[in-house]
């Protein structure tokens, strides 16, 4: 059954077509990767997936609540799109820089926040409960990925890995059901990929999720992927399984190149 | 590592419960001590420091770079000048034209015009919010510092309703025989703003400064958020405005010209965008130090000797030199975007004693 699915989702910048007649499924509890070249409108398609670009054509389709019925999320704001249960995490970090780490995952609870402004500010009960609530399950998330005992650092003083880490905490604190990951292995050695891998696994089984990544380390995305889709261009070049698209002339086209007329 | 000292909560309630006696103990003090010069002063260091809080919400803490605050003050102070002005003097007072039919017989208490006065401050903020928040940077600085020019020519224009470029004398003057009312309504606000940035709305808040992309990212709903940053921020401003009227006693267009704005950028700017505590200093710094440079602009001779350069004007020089020094070195303002707590106050010597004792620390000393 799929989670997310997109039909013929095209987007146009002026005269450069960045992604073309682009369809996908992305099924309950798979890991599925979006490969391609530099500029193949991978980071694009999540764009469009997260609400941040409207295709200009084709829609996508999102199941919220594993009901069977998807809904169409084409033009919904990403605000909107999140609270629906898709988070993403981004190329270039994005933390909150100047916010505690602990701060940083209190915000993403904020979207499920009841109370109104004033109630908040001066803690009636009900909000100081929430707020506790919140306070509480911020704390037990940074304990189950292993980041509690930097809970008051300044997010951007963390080392880089787990500055990746915070924001996959970040992103699970908004109870996805679909985790985006753009590029999360991006600027990481070998061995703090192979942790990653087996990060990914471990937060797929314990909070029940879907995961759709880009990634360029093949080493991760073949070890961990049920399905790959290859952009190049913006266009659909492959798909189907690690093995699959890594004997597929197309992509090792994209990859390597062509040979030179002799 | 671990320099920083921690104390109890209760202990902290204790002590920030002290420092509130403490502060109206002086209060009361200097409202018994001082004469009306320095008092005038003191009252106008409190509004400012309204007018920085409430900048400094929208500006420093959810990073909206707006300038419309002297429009909303506007609002503000022309709300309790129209409706606390004896019924009886109106007559005299619009005599270019009469004063509306609807507001003629309307007198309201000094509180009441000027709770009121904030909330068509919020109104107007909310109207005028919802097309300008769309803009970032530059441009939403460029729309509300025009929206605060409109807002003034309105003033300007509706003979009826504000007396027009004639302005409104003789407002009750209730601020300014004492120092309760402005110090009140200081202390409130400053209570409010750091609730409402301990709490959840807050770091919704910091989240957009810091990153608007992630923070949308993370299901916070931006357009939503801003509204409720500027309006409560222009709420401040509207009821900054109707103690200046009653301090001052008169009000007219020409007071709320843009330039205003700037004094309360400066303010923010000098205490530290994203720090109350900072706001508090810039504004008491700013307002008093405009204040008691004041002697520059007097010719001064020592022995028969007339010293050039004091004439009316140099004031304003050396105050620009002075602000340029500090931003020069001082980048991020007085307090940067922290602000004052007690285990940075009570750890301070701790901190000074490690200085000098084991080369030069990291940190702030006792900036927390």
């Amino acid at each position: 059954m799929s989670v997310l699915y997109a039909k013929n989702a095209t987007i146009r910048f002026g005269g450069v077509v960045a992604v073309n007649d682009f369809s996908f499924e992305v099924n309950q509890g798979e890991i599925v990767a979006l490969i391609g070249p530099n500029g193949a409108g991978k980071t694009t398609a999540f764009n469009i997936i997260t609400g941040v670009y409207s295709p200009t054509a084709g829609d996508v389709y999102f199941d919220a609540d594993n009901s069977g019925n998807s809904l169409k999320i084409t033009g919904l704001s990403p605000d909107r799109i999140t609270k629906l249960g898709m988070a993403r995490t981004f190329q270039n970090i994005r933390l909150f820089k100047n916010l505690t780490v602990l701060e940083n995952v209190l915000i993403a609870k904020h979207l499920r926040m009841k109370s109104n402004f004033l109630s908040a500010a001066f803690t009636f009960p009900w909000a100081r409960k929430e707020e506790r609530a919140m306070q509480e399950e911020a704390l037990q998330l940074l304990k189950e990925l292993k980041l509690d005992s930097a809970k008051d650092e300044i997010s951007s003083s963390l080392p880089y890995g787990m500055q990746r880490r915070l924001e996959i905490a970040r992103a699970l604190a908004t109870q996805p059901r679909l985790l985006l990951l753009d590029e999360p292995a991006a600027g990481m050695n070998p061995q703090e990929t192979e942790d990653l891998t087996a990060f990914i696994r471990s937060i797929r089984e314990k909070y029940d999720l879907t995961v759709f990544m880009i990634e360029h380390h093949m080493d991760l995305v073949m070890e961990i992927s049920d399905r790959i889709y290859v952009l190049d261009f913006g266009e659909m070049i492959a798909h189907g399984t690690a093995e699959e698209v890594q004997n597929n002339p197309r992509v090792m086209e994209a990859y390597l190149g062509v040979e030179a007329d002799a | 590592m671990n320099d920083k000292i921690t104390i109890s909560k209760n202990k902290r309630h204790l002590l920030t419960l002290l420092f509130f006696v403490v502060a109206l103990l002086l209060i009361a003090f200097a409202n018994g001590s001082v004469n009306s010069y320095i008092r005038r002063i003191l009252n106008l260091c409190a509004i400012y420091t309204i007018l920085g809080l409430s900048m400094n919400l929208v500006n420093g803490f959810t990073g909206l770079f707006s300038l419309g605050q002297a429009g909303f003050m506007a609002i503000g102070a022309y709300a309790v000048a129209i409706f606390t002005i004896p019924i009886e003097q109106r007559v005299a007072l619009y005599y270019l034209e009469p004063i509306h039919p609807a507001i003629a017989g309307i007198q309201l208490p000094f509180v009441v015009a000027m709770l009121l006065g904030g909330m068509l401050a919020a109104v107007v903020a909310f109207l005028i919010g919802a097309p300008v928040l769309r803009l970032r940077g530059d441009y939403l600085a460029i729309a509300t510092l025009g929206f605060s020019e409109i807002i003034r020519i309105v003033f300007t224009n509706l003979q009826n309703i504000t007396n027009g470029a004639l302005g409104i004398k003789s407002i009750p003057s209730v601020t300014s025989g004492t120092l309760w009312w402005t110090f009140s309504v200081a202390i409130l606000t400053l209570v409010f703003m750091r609730l409402l940035i301990k709490s959840s709305y807050g770091r919704a808040f910091k989240a957009i400064r810091e990153d608007d992309i992630a923070a949308e990212a993370m299901g916070i709903n931006l357009f939503r958020h801003k509204v409720l940053s500027f309006v409560i921020g222009a709420f401040f401003a509207g009821i900054a405005g109707g103690l200046y009227a009653a301090l001052l006693g008169t009000v007219d267009p020409k007071q709320f010209y843009f330039p205003l704005t700037y004094n309360f950028l400066l303010i923010i700017v000098l205490g530290g965008m994203g720090s109350f505590s900072g706001t508090v200093i810039g504004a008491f710094l700013v307002t008093a130090g405009l204040e008691f440079l004041r002697v520059m602009d007097e010719p001064l001779s020592i022995g028969g000797m007339a010293i050039p350069l004091f004439r009316p004007g140099l004031r304003m020089v050396v105050f620009s030199i002075c602000l340029m020094l500090i931003v020069l070195f001082y980048n991020r303002g007085i307090m940067g975007d922290k602000e004052f707590t007690w285990e940075g106050i009570l750890g301070f010597p701790k901190a000074v004693k490690r200085k000098f004792s084991r080369g030069p620390a990291k940190d702030g000393g006792g900036k927390v």
